[in-house]
């Protein structure tokens, strides 16, 4: 992978959580929500990134955005190293990414206006005269989709849709180069989810943003992605480009998420695999392949134990080389 | 023809379901009239808002008291009419036979009472058995919705089992008596694929070998496609089109269902193209209008009267209707 021209790139960054148990609350295991993670997001590129409740997908996000301090391994935006950076030495990076989260009713302030809500970012990064910043907002509100009127309204006064709109304008505001959508379209209905999606796409093309796309919906992920990433408890799977992943899945838990979406076709007849159980705990998950308890097929005792390594099989095509779960025939 | 039609099991006629809110009454749902025949699966599709759990939960008579009402209209379920049956009866049917599925498995269980004992709680209000033949049954359920070792997760809590697992029971529970209709409010939308996969596999063969039928209320027109024989479309209240699940998806009229379908992501389209969208969104209860309700996200001109005056549904084709607003169900 190239890093020289990336807009991001992380390092083997790991986020662990304590789990505290006893007397005196001790930690006493770990939970590796994100264990390991190498990506890059290029200039302009959505890079797509799905996987199960509980696999890590936000939490990598959130890693990424920093408003976690990751417990080891490298972020390195534009170059600059992110991972160690203190709160004040962070501030300039804050205006570079920014994030959309997936609940627009609970994401925004009840008691503040649209208008006040947009603004603040302004505000915080001390920018702007008060009539410049309200004439910023009105430019905001109007590239989302929002009339002018809004500014003066509160959120409860706004649909679903119109809801995502606003946390738009405000993620937008300082002029992020990377945003990080975190299941975006997810609460929404479908005519609503398909409007806000041509809204990021188009947002994309206008502003040359990269974003990182989360969500457990792989058909939307693939709709809007140019690269998607499959993670399974902490770990990146697979990682392909988006027609590519879809059309050759190589790892057996990328195969099995793409045979279980339901295809709005009657006459399609689906050659699913039921996968067994549901995703393990991240508490103290095992070296080897994570996925092998739910594969259904046998793992010696080493493959449980060391750590499958990341392979290219083809140009841009990665994946999590467990001889089990992705049979790698021209490994590079 | 020839073939002997599957008989109507339940048979919903021009429903009107509103509630009393300090805005006035709000009409939820507007006459709708639909059937779920024996052994087959009825989909019902739709957006938030648009009457689909309140049509569910008028059939079952779990309207909020005293504020849902049906106003008119018949459930009319094997000859009787559910929605005048004394509130005494309806208790001996609800549970035992039409039962429901709700979509979240963590509050539709109780947290403090064993899984086992609350299916022996639907087991003994229906039947007359002892105490240990009801835990024998609600353990041989547990089995049947494919939870291992059943003996232990019955002396469990819901806490203790994971989202599918908890859903698993929630479907043990709705098929404990053996209904004959089971309606499944969005059984898998709380659930991640893989485990939704699951879940349907599992109502499918369910149905298949106890031979019950389904209403299924879902917003994904992937699960419809997968697991219905026919499908209702609602759309503010009303049923815009309803249709043998093949003939909809080949051949959709409605201005409303070939929006919805043509707004869907697919796996198998053009990454990074301009998605199709419905302009506008879902109207508020209470500024719905007595003619056609798509109007003003259809992009098409309406006249004035298509407003006004309701358009009755019509048949088109065999078994497909479809709500006959001129403008929006052109051909």
């Amino acid at each position: 992978m190239n890093n020289a021209t990336a807009i991001l790139s992380t390092d083997n960054l790991r986020m662990h959580f304590p789990v505290k148990g006893g007397v005196f609350q001790r930690a006493v295991a770990a939970c590796k929500a994100v264990d390991g993670v190498n990506l890059t997001i290029m200039p302009g590129e959505t890079l797509g990134l799905v996987g199960e409740s509980g696999c890590g997908k936000s939490t990598l996000g959130k890693t990424i955005a920093r408003l976690y301090e990751p417990t080891s391994g490298g972020i390195a935006f534009e170059g600059n190293e992110l991972a160690d950076l203190s709160r004040s030495q962070l501030k300039p990076f804050r205006r570079e990414i920014q994030m959309i989260f997936q609940d627009p009713y609970e994401s925004l302030n009840p008691r503040h206006t649209v208008g006040t809500i947009v603004e603040e970012p302004f505000v915080i990064h001390k920018m702007g005269t008060r009539a410049e910043r309200q004439q910023w907002v009105a430019d905001l509100l109007a590239k989302v989709g929002l009339p002018e009127s809004a500014a003066g309204r509160y959120p409860f006064e706004f649909s679903g849709g119109q809801r995502q709109r606003i946390g738009i304008a405000r993620a937008l505001a300082l002029k992020p180069r990377l945003l990080i959508c975190d299941e975006p379209v997810s609460a929404l209905d479908v005519s609503i989810q398909s409007q806000v999606l041509n809204l990021l796409m188009e947002l994309q093309r206008e502003m040359g943003l990269s974003y990182l796309f989360i969500s457990h919906d792989l058909a939307v992920v693939k709709h809007i992605s140019d690269r998607i990433a499959v993670m399974y408890l902490g770990r990146i799977v697979e990682l392909a480009p988006a027609v590519e992943i879809c059309n050759n899945p190589v790892h057996a838990y990328t195969k099995a998420l793409i045979s279980a979406i339901p295809v709005p076709d009657p006459t399609h007849v689906p050659d699913r695999v039921i996968l067994e159980g549901d995703v393990p705990t991240p508490i103290d998950p095992p070296d080897g392949c994570r996925f092998a308890p739910r594969s259904g097929a046998e793992h010696s005792p080493e493959m449980l134990e060391t750590l499958p390594p990341f392979k290219e099989i083809s140009p841009g095509h990665w994946v999590e080389a467990c001889p089990v779960c992705a049979p790698v025939r021209h490994a590079r | 023809m020839g073939e002997v039609e599957p008989k109507k099991l339940l048979e919903v006629r021009d429903l009107v379901t509103a509630f009393d809110t300090d805005a006035g009454q709000l009409t939820a749902v507007d006459g709708v009239s639909f059937a779920v025949r024996r052994g087959c699966t009825l989909g019902i599709v739709g957006e938030s808002g648009c009457g689909k759990s309140v049509t569910a939960m008028s059939i079952m008579r779990l309207l909020p008291q005293p504020m849902g009402k049906i106003l008119a209209g018949e459930v009319l379920f094997d000859g009787r009419n559910l929605a005048t049956v004394p509130a005494e009866d309806m208790r001996s049917i609800r549970g035992n036979r039409i039962s429901m599925i709700f979509q979240e498995p963590m509050t539709a269980l109780n947290p403090v009472h064993r899984i086992g004992k609350q299916i022996c709680e639907v087991l003994t209000q229906h039947n007359d058995l002892s105490p240990d033949d009801a835990w024998q049954q609600a353990v041989e359920m547990l089995d049947k919705v494919g939870i291992p070792s059943p003996e232990i997760r019955a002396t469990e809590y819901p806490h203790q089992l994971s989202g599918g697992m908890r859903q698993r029971v929630v479907i043990a529970i709705a098929l404990a008596c053996g209904p004959e209709l089971v309606i499944a409010d969005e059984p898998t939308t709380a659930l991640d694929v893989t485990i939704q996969a699951q879940i349907l596999q599992l109502i499918n063969n369910l149905q298949r070998n106890l031979g019950m039928s389904v209403m299924l209320i879902t917003h994904d027109l992937g699960v419809i496609a997968e697991t219905c024989d026919e499908v209702c479309v609602m759309y503010a209240g009303r049923v815009v089109e309803r249709a043998p699940v093949k003939e909809l998806f080949a051949n959709p009229r409605h201005a409303y269902t070939q929006g919805l379908l043509s707004s869907i992501p697919r796996l198998n389209g053009t990454p990074k193209s301009e998605l199709q969208t419905i302009d506008g969104m879902v109207p508020a209860l209470s500024e719905l209008k007595p003619g056609c309700r798509f109007a003003p996200r259809s992009g098409r001109e309406h006249a004035p009267e298509l407003l006004v005056e309701r358009q009755t549904l019509k048949e088109i084709s065999t078994d497909h209707w479809v709500e006959a607003c001129p403008v929006c169900a052109r051909g």
